[in-house]
């Protein structure tokens, strides 16, 4: 079996101890960091993804195998950089302000993380404005918003307003969730996409990034 | 602990085997089989050969109370032990016999064909929480005379799982006699392992056929276990009251034990029964009325005190659809029966004063029993003292989603139901097509029909009961079987 595919079966048995010294090995082989981590690292995260919507495996095993795949990058991440092979994307992430829940939030960024994106965690309580700002000095493409109170839902939408008022909804997409949250209010409030769960958030950001 | 539900006290049993066993006494039953007459005759009871009635003697019964099986095995077509009705182990079986099946595209109920068993049996194979098949339609394509047989032999062709089923004539046993040794190879292997538990079931008040009579010795010559089907009606073949019921059942079903244990002393019996309640209102036999259950589980009470694992059709439903009162009538019974410990619960998939089957309602009632054999499991400590480490671990990680302690009992502390139970988000729903509980369950069927493997039954088994089921319909002027759709 090939370094890569030894990854990817690590990965997907969620072994967090044996991915980076394989990630090793395969840079050590001469590898592209590409390859790494497209046929490696994101290649066992798929599988898991896919088992996951089947129900043949729970979060657990998904949590599991993000951690792997994080371990994995970490070793990577310099020779990324290095090869300039950019990563899927960056989102700026946080439970809006006056919200302390950040349970399903930090869900969401183990997902994102295990499936190969860049996050930008700002925690909980995060003001539209520190959202924005973010971004825009990460040159992150996505915002993504949680709540679970009704009473601080309203505060996505400050969110999605002040990104209209200086013209970056262009430059700038949103995605909210959380357990008050449902598409229509996401289209209500005027972001660009709603999530149910963390496994979701992670497909409708890729949507999101390819225009979709 | 293991959780146990009880209605009857020690007390309240002794009066009611009691009572039971002065009109076994003193009125007796009406039985007409001459054979089974003179059997009980050559022990003791006293007969009325004009009247067919027997009396019966404490001596008679507690002979038979001394040799029947407190316990007995299942084996499916395969040799494999998949049954030990044994003290308090739950057994899920769907309910018997239905004249109709409930289609679910027009939503009616109409007589069942060839087709509509094998795909029963195709899904019944692969429900983790059904443990055993039952002969639940009558397929109407056959001939009258062999639509008990043909039922057996479709089972036994397409299906591994062990059948729970029933002869509807003397000369039906012997066909189905004749199957099942076309499976085990001879009468020894077939004692040894038993692949059927066939239904007897005496006529309420306090009567045996000649049929159902012939029957039950023929089945305790083979050693093939029987369950009694007692079938009191509250309020109408039946006293009103609970009490008085199970009164009545305990004297019809000694009756049968005592038959089968003259017949063969040690023929494994399953102390089980079909009482109801009788609904003054629409004149019908509610299976979902909660009095009906409360007697099932009592009388099983009584089966387990004298000794006998225990049957008992509950865990069904009265309702015309698979509608929340489907859901709630199968729920409530199949919980109380398994509280109650009864060993072979006789009920999924039947809908309708057990006349229709539902096979959307088999998926659904597959996830009910698998929801309530979690429940039988308890509360037990797993590495839960001392809790303080788990505690820091929470606290410092914020989460236990990927303790060890997490994956180490997830699966077992947790019970998953399959596709018919929802349990997302109403986005995730809505997405996934906003589909009702039939149409998941309905998907499901599907789904499992077509994913059915034949049955590993070796090929010359399988030739012998095509054999024999070909020349039973030919005896009854059918040139061949209809045709079975067996990809």
């Amino acid at each position: 079996m090939g370094t890569l595919s030894e990854i990817s079966k690590q990965i997907i048995a969620g072994d967090a101890s044996s991915v980076p010294s394989l990630t090793q090995k395969a840079i050590s082989e001469g590898l592209p960091a590409r390859d790494i981590l497209q046929e490696g690292l994101i290649g066992g995260m798929s599988v898991i993804g896919a088992k996951f919507k089947a129900h043949e495996i729970f979060l657990p095993d998904v949590l599991m195998a993000a951690r792997a795949m994080q371990a994995g990058m970490d070793k990577l991440k310099p020779l990324l950089i290095k090869e300039d092979v950019p990563s899927l994307g960056k989102v700026v992430l946080g439970t809006v302000r006056g919200d302390l829940h950040d349970i399903g939030k930090n869900l969401v960024s183990i997902m994102l993380k295990g499936a190969g994106f860049e996050v930008i965690d700002l925690g909980n309580d995060v003001s539209p404005e520190n959202f924005i700002d973010t971004a825009l000095e990460n040159d992150a493409p996505v915002v993504a918003m949680s709540a679970l109170l009704t009473t601080t839902m309203p505060v996505m939408g400050e969110v999605t307003d002040l990104i209209r008022q200086r013209g970056l909804d262009k430059k700038l997409k949103t995605i909210v969730g959380g357990a008050p949250l449902s598409n229509d209010a996401a289209r209500d409030m005027g972001a660009n996409a709603y999530a149910y769960d963390a496994a979701s958030a992670v497909d409708r950001i890729r949507e999101l990034l390819s225009g979709g | 602990m293991r959780p146990q539900l009880r209605f009857l006290d020690n007390d309240l049993i002794e009066k009611i085997v009691g009572e039971a066993r002065v009109i076994l006494k003193e009125l007796g039953v009406t039985l007409h089989n001459d054979r089974v007459l003179s059997m009980l005759s050559d022990h003791g009871a006293r007969i009325d050969k004009g009247t067919k009635q027997v009396y019966f003697t404490d001596s008679v019964i507690d002979s038979a109370l001394s040799t029947v099986p407190n316990s007995f095995k299942l084996y499916d077509v395969l040799g494999n032990e998949t049954h030990d009705f044994c003290s308090g182990k739950v057994h899920f079986t769907p309910g018997s016999a239905a004249i109709n099946v409930l289609d679910f595209e027009s939503g009616k109920a109409r007589p069942p064909v060839t087709n509509d068993y094998v795909s029963y049996v195709k899904l019944v194979n692969q429900l983790e929480h059904i443990a055993s098949q039952s002969t639940a339609l009558i397929p109407s394509d056959v001939h009258q005379g062999m639509s008990d047989s043909y039922r057996l032999y479709l089972s036994l062709l397409l299906g591994e799982k062990p059948t729970v089923t029933g002869a509807f004539t003397i000369a039906g046993f012997d066909v189905m006699r004749d199957l099942q040794l076309a499976v085990r190879g001879d009468v020894d292997e077939l004692r040894e392992r038993p692949l059927t538990v066939f239904s007897c079931c005496p006529t309420a008040p306090l009567k045996w056929s000649d049929v159902t009579s012939q029957n039950a010795i023929d089945c305790a010559e083979l050693s093939i276990p029987v369950e009694l089907i007692s079938m009191p009606l509250s309020g109408f073949v039946a006293p009103v009251t609970l009490v008085g019921t199970l009164i009545q059942h305990t004297a019809e079903t000694l009756s049968g034990v005592v038959i089968l244990q003259l017949a063969n002393p040690g023929t494994p019996v399953l102390y089980g029964g079909s009482p109801a309640i009788f609904d003054v209102r629409y004149e019908t036999t509610p299976m979902g009325a909660v009095e009906t259950m409360m007697v099932d589980c009592a009388y099983a009470e009584i089966g387990r005190y004298l000794g006998m694992p225990t049957q008992a059709y509950i865990g069904l439903s009265d309702a015309k659809q698979l509608d929340a009162q489907a859901g709630l009538e199968s729920s409530m019974g199949a919980t109380l029966a398994a509280l109650t410990g009864i060993n072979n619960v006789s009920g999924p998939g039947m809908l309708d004063f057990e006349s229709c089957t539902s096979l959307e309602k088999l998926v659904v009632d597959n996830e009910i029993c698998g929801m309530t054999l979690r429940m039988l499991e308890g509360i037990h400590p797993k590495e839960d003292f001392p809790s303080i480490s788990r505690f820091q671990e929470l606290l410092s990680e914020k989460h236990l989603l990927i303790s060890e302690h997490t994956r180490r009992y997830l699966r077992e502390e947790h019970y998953f139901p399959g596709k018919a139970i929802d349990r997302a988000q109403r986005s995730r729903w809505l997405e996934e097509g906003g589909l009702t509980l039939g149409e998941r369950a309905n998907q499901e069927v599907r789904r499992l029909v077509k994913a059915y493997e034949p049955s590993r039954l070796q090929d010359s088994a399988k030739e012998e009961l095509q054999n024999r089921m070909e020349s039973e319909a030919r005896r009854l002027g059918m040139d061949r079987l209809p045709e079975t759709r067996i990809e």
